[in-house]
């Protein structure tokens, strides 16, 4: 391993280095992300109580469906990790796997979501019902669209290692997919807490 | 050499026991506040309060056991955005229902 590090070492580390810097770059795009969460949750908690004499966030939620959504994230985001250890073991195989279960539990997740909001809108909360649900969709619906996104990018990704196997480049790439994956889990925890939790109370 | 086996090495930060301590704690820190409020065991305002509490808690866990903080090169650019944006945040949100506390009435 050492040796071979050796044999190209100088081109290699070099393009360790860009690739590394990418990461870098990514996680600042992360934080703006996180900035843009920030706006979204400032303006739940303005219009918290706007319910325009349409339907409560109390009356409509169904803690349940969302107490599934909640584990079903947090798990994804374990495997997620899962992926990363084995693409450090330099497993492909298993790097694939886990994978693909963290997108099957984000698809659960997706279609929990999805269900939801269906609901409520049968119940008569839509977009233009009230500040309470304009927020709540935006915020939510924000929120539910990244894990969408994160859906295609993680398979086009599983595409991608089964043809390349693991490089500096598809390592860095996973590396960045489970960044993202952490923070969304890590959204949803304060979505979770801030819009169903003291939702209900 | 050195220097460039562990940058490298960097990649291989996080264990299986750092993943599965992260995915404990997370669990219990969205158990208790679920337990808390479905039971309505504290008074509001000490609820919400406590709900908060673990939320954050709950995102430094992901941060140290999941997003390996810690183990990025120095100097930390990483932290130092983070930080950045944590204030920012913190301005917009806290700033916003500041504000519109007067406008109430």
């Amino acid at each position: 391993m050492m040796a071979n590090h050796h044999d190209h070492s100088h081109g290699h580390d070099h393009h360790e280095e860009h690739e590394q810097l990418k990461v870098l770059g990514f996680w600042i795009f992360v934080v703006t992300d996180c900035i843009l969460f920030g706006t979204l949750f400032a303006t739940y908690a303005v219009m918290m109580h706007s319910f325009a004499g349409g339907p409560t966030g109390k009356e409509l939620f169904e803690l349940p469906g969302i107490i599934a959504s909640t584990f079903i994230l947090l798990t994804s985001s374990f495997t997620s990790g899962l992926a990363v250890l084995a693409m450090n073991k330099g497993k492909v195989k298993e790097l694939i796997a886990w994978l693909a279960v963290t997108a099957v539990l984000g698809l659960a997740f997706v279609v929990l979501e999805v269900n939801e909001f269906t609901h409520l809108m049968h119940e008569g909360a839509t977009m233009a019902t009230s500040g309470f649900w304009s927020a709540f969709f935006t915020l939510v619906g924000t929120h539910g669209l990244h894990v969408s996104v994160g859906l295609f990018w993680m398979v086009a990704l599983m595409m991608q290692l089964k043809r390349r196997g693991i490089n500096a480049v598809t390592r860095r790439k996973v590396t960045n997919l489970s960044l993202y994956w952490h923070f969304l889990d890590v959204v949803w925890i304060f979505l979770f807490t801030v819009v169903y939790l003291m939702g209900v109370m | 050499m050195t220097q460039h086996q562990n940058h490298g090495g960097h990649q291989d930060h996080g264990s299986l026991k750092s993943y599965v301590i992260g995915f404990v704690l997370s669990i219990v820190l969205t158990i208790i506040p679920l337990v808390l409020v479905m039971n309505q065991m504290l008074e509001k305002t000490a609820l919400v309060i406590t709900i908060l509490v673990m939320a954050i808690l709950q995102f430094v866990v992901q941060l140290f056991f999941f997003m390996h903080i810690r183990e990025g090169e120095k100097p930390r650019y990483n932290v130092q955005t983070l930080i950045l944006g944590l204030v920012i945040v913190f301005t917009i949100i806290a700033g916003s229902i500041w504000i519109m506390m007067f406008n109430k009435y």
